[in-house]
């Protein structure tokens, strides 16, 4: 099992540590319903150093990335981020990646931990079966910590720590300067639903940058946060979890990530196929569901309008701000409209929901 | 973590209090604690007959579903009618204000194959 730098941290701090793709993870330190709420009303800092950190150089980057992924890369500037995925041919998800771009020949993508080697061979084949030849692709995933600071008091806990000038960075942007003397990509991004910041950073910093956060943040309610908040908080905002709601057989399209789709692209790995779905009718929706009685339902669970079942949970909570149960779940079409009522199959009972606007706070 | 010397327990973590022939049953502190915040619970009715080492319902954390098993056979007198809608009493207070089910217990020889506090303290100990 693979650790991060900050392993003997968490459990220090009394984490209780999980495998998580491949990783010994906190799942939780005080509790998930304390921490969640803690990045609703404060700030939380995450260890998400397993996440991966694939480098795309060269005179051709920007060609080779505009068929790799499904977004249009060609409307990114310098300093700029995108949210995207790569497909499979058939329209499957590969993974779904943020690109980070520095310069015309120089990006960046993070990937989902679990899927680091998958997906670098994958950048392999594309770029193999492309006419390119200025492309240099680097797994880089080893060499970098990184850390979630996110919730309402981010960025006055981060402005302690660096003279850039945070304040000016802009949602979906980064820039590169000092944290605690430790050279970092400052990006504004999260998986929370909060503002917030992910930073980059060498491995070997891990620990000093964690510590000075942590101390930086203690006036204003920082705490760490464990992998079960950090479900907990993207579920309340609708954020697709790969393995869940994105996977080899759930189209982006199906998923509720039409808006990066850009069929209108000269081409794409998985285009033709999308087109297709679209052109035929996307047979299945993600929706959020809200449960209107007692009980959560869990991924896996059936959904029914009435009595007949019309698709599966693919990821449920209780949500800590609502306090009731919370799902997405992958639909037909024809039941995915915003106000149905539904039934969740949860062990012998049939439980009422009902299909809710996202996000569900 | 607190096992009372006075109960008896289960290798899944039930805990049990024998009055006669009426056993009180609950999880213990060592069970919420690895199950984290509960939020829900499901439990039988009155009148439902339990069977010992099978499930006879449910306590929920924000992350997983966790069966609760019933230590003993015999038909359920009385159910904690608190638990659904305050089941953070769980967390709070494993061994009273949470506790699931009183049963009529069948066989008193059931009780024979629970362990005491030290006997379920070292489980515990080599669990972790």
């Amino acid at each position: 099992m693979k650790i991060t730098p900050l392993n003997q941290q968490h459990k220090q701090l009394g984490a209780r540590m999980v495998p998580f793709g491949g990783w010994e993870m906190p799942v939780q330190y005080s509790g998930v319903i304390e921490e969640h709420l803690a990045v609703r009303s404060a700030a939380g800092l995450f260890d998400v150093s397993h996440m991966g950190e694939i480098e795309v150089k060269g005179a051709d980057a920007l060609a080779y990335i505009q068929q790799l992924t499904i977004n249009d890369a060609s409307v990114l500037v310098d300093g700029q981020i995108q949210y995207s995925a790569f497909c499979y041919p058939d329209g499957g998800v590969v993974d779904d990646v943020t690109l980070y771009r520095f310069s015309a020949d120089h990006f960046m993508f993070c990937v989902n931990a679990s899927n680091i080697d998958k997906d670098f061979a994958w950048m392999q084949k594309v770029l193999a079966d492309t006419e390119l030849t200025k492309v240099l692709l680097t797994d880089r995933s080893p060499e970098f910590a990184q850390l979630a600071l996110q919730g309402p008091k981010a960025q006055r806990i981060l402005a302690q720590l660096t003279s850039a000038d945070i304040d000016q960075l802009i949602y979906y942007h980064f820039k590169q300067a000092d944290v605690a003397l430790v050279p970092t990509i400052i990006s504004r991004t999260g998986y929370t639903g909060e503002d917030g910041f992910e930073l980059y950073f060498a491995a070997d910093k891990a620990q000093r940058l964690w510590t000075r956060l942590l101390e930086a943040g203690a006036g204003e309610k920082l705490i760490p946060i464990g992998l079960g908040a950090r479900d907990t908080l993207r579920l309340e905002k609708k954020y697709a979890l790969y393995g869940h709601e994105l996977s080899e057989s759930i189209t982006p399209l199906e998923a509720g990530l039409g808006w990066i789709t850009k069929l209108d692209k000269p081409f794409f790995v998985g285009q033709a196929a999308l087109k297709a779905m679209q052109a035929q009718g996307v047979p299945r929706r993600l929706v959020a569901i809200r449960m209107n009685d007692k009980g959560i339902a869990r991924e896996g669970y059936p959904v029914f309008v009435d009595g007949v079942e019309v698709g599966t949970v693919t990821s449920g909570t209780l949500s800590p701000v609502l306090k009731v149960g919370i799902a997405l779940a992958l639909v037909k079409a024809s039941a995915a409209a915003v106000g149905t009522e539904l039934e969740v199959g949860i062990r012998q009972r049939r439980v009422p929901a009902e299909i809710i606007k996202p996000p569900f706070i | 973590m607190e096992f009372p010397e006075d109960f008896l327990y289960t290798e899944e973590h039930e805990w049990v209090l024998v009055e006669d022939d009426i056993v009180t049953v609950g999880i213990t502190d060592f069970a919420q604690d690895a199950l984290g915040d509960i939020v829900f619970v499901e439990l039988p009715e009155v009148g439902y007959q339990v069977e010992a080492g099978k499930t006879f319902g449910v306590v929920e954390s924000v992350k997983a579903v966790s069966d609760i098993y019933s230590p003993v056979t015999g038909e359920v007198l009385e159910v904690n009618d608190e638990l659904p809608d305050t089941p953070e009493l769980v967390n709070t207070s494993p061994y009273e204000g949470a506790w699931m089910l009183k049963i009529k217990l069948d066989d008193p020889a059931e009780l024979d194959l629970l362990m005491d506090a030290d006997a379920y303290q070292s489980f515990v100990e080599e669990e972790e």
